[in-house]
């Protein structure tokens, strides 16, 4: 197995890079690199690129909005168009809608609360890079941690992901009003990943589950073999 | 000069921070109020050359995001 070249960006606001990062190496051996928003290039041959929760910016003007024009951003989505894969968490997802590599939005909660807590999943799609450590119709628990994680889209975009099996997990119950209750979508290539669960948070038994080590797995054996 | 841009949710998407204003307006004992939506105002000090085409440009790049948001212009005379 070659090593496992992966990159964590950091924007500032940015607070799970560093459980990405562990995740990132526990799973794979090998310590990711760690990127600053401000960065104008990424480094070459990168297998992963990982966008992690937080506050980007404060969440002034959107969520997600500030990090998305962020220099570094440019070169993620040029990595992103040559198929390099990229995973986006929470605030990560909400930068992605906001740069264009995912459809929809990520509005204010429906119950207008921040949720924090486990949540179930069901795996909607285990055919795609991140998703094949699973199988379809499976239900994972892992946590959420948001305020803007309410999915929005146009009903004819709705129905394009769900026909594209572009919907990777949906909420097995409304968690936050999301269209479909969406969870996480791809795009439509399939190596773009954006979910508002924290599945770098369900890695080891200590986090209180290890649902989430699959994505990872399953997305390093993927790029670099078992 | 001064420009205002007002952005506000399109038509159709809901407003979950309009719908918790209009519960606390009637929490306060205020009637009639049939709904509630809330925008953002951007004021911007520019130059004169600033044309409305880069104007408009600023809004659907960054300012409002047009999947689920309208935004209006208006120049505001000094």
């Amino acid at each position: 197995m070659t090593a496992f070249r992966s990159a964590v960006v950091t924007f500032p606001g940015s607070n799970c890079d560093r459980d990405m990062a562990v995740a990132l190496e526990k799973i794979s051996g090998t310590a990711p690199h760690r990127i600053w928003h401000g960065d104008a290039d990424l480094p070459d041959g990168l297998d992963f690129i990982a966008l992690p929760g937080g506050f980007s910016y404060g969440d002034y003007l959107r969520s997600g909005a500030m990090a998305a024009r962020s220099p570094i951003m440019q070169a993620v989505v040029a990595a992103a168009d040559r198929g390099v894969p990229v995973l986006g968490v929470c605030n990560g997802f909400q930068v992605l809608t906001e740069s264009g590599l995912l459809p929809g939005a990520l509005m204010r909660n429906a119950g207008i609360r921040f949720v924090c807590r486990e949540v179930t999943l069901k795996v909607e799609n285990s055919q795609s890079l991140f998703t094949a450590g699973y199988s379809a119709g499976q239900q994972v628990v892992i946590p959420v941690a948001h305020h803007d994680g309410n999915f929005f889209a146009d009903e004819a975009t709705l129905d394009r992901l769900e026909g594209d099996g572009r919907v990777a997990f949906r909420y097995a119950e409304p968690v936050n009003g999301s269209a479909r209750d969406i969870a996480g979508v791809l795009n439509k290539a399939g190596n773009v990943l954006g979910m508002m669960p924290h599945p770098e948070r369900a890695i080891e038994s200590a986090h209180g589950g290890t649902d989430g080590r699959a994505l990872f797995e399953s997305a390093i054996k993927g790029l670099v073999g078992a | 000069m001064k420009v205002r841009v007002f952005v506000s949710l399109k038509n159709g998407v809901l407003d979950p921070q309009g719908r918790a204003i209009q519960h606390s307006l009637e929490g306060l004992g205020f009637g009639g109020v049939k709904d509630v939506r809330a925008g953002r105002l951007i004021e911007l000090e520019v130059d004169e050359t600033v044309t409305d085409a880069a104007l408009d440009d600023m809004c659907r790049k960054l300012l409002a995001n047009m999947v689920i948001e309208n935004y209006r212009i208006e120049r505001v005379a000094a």
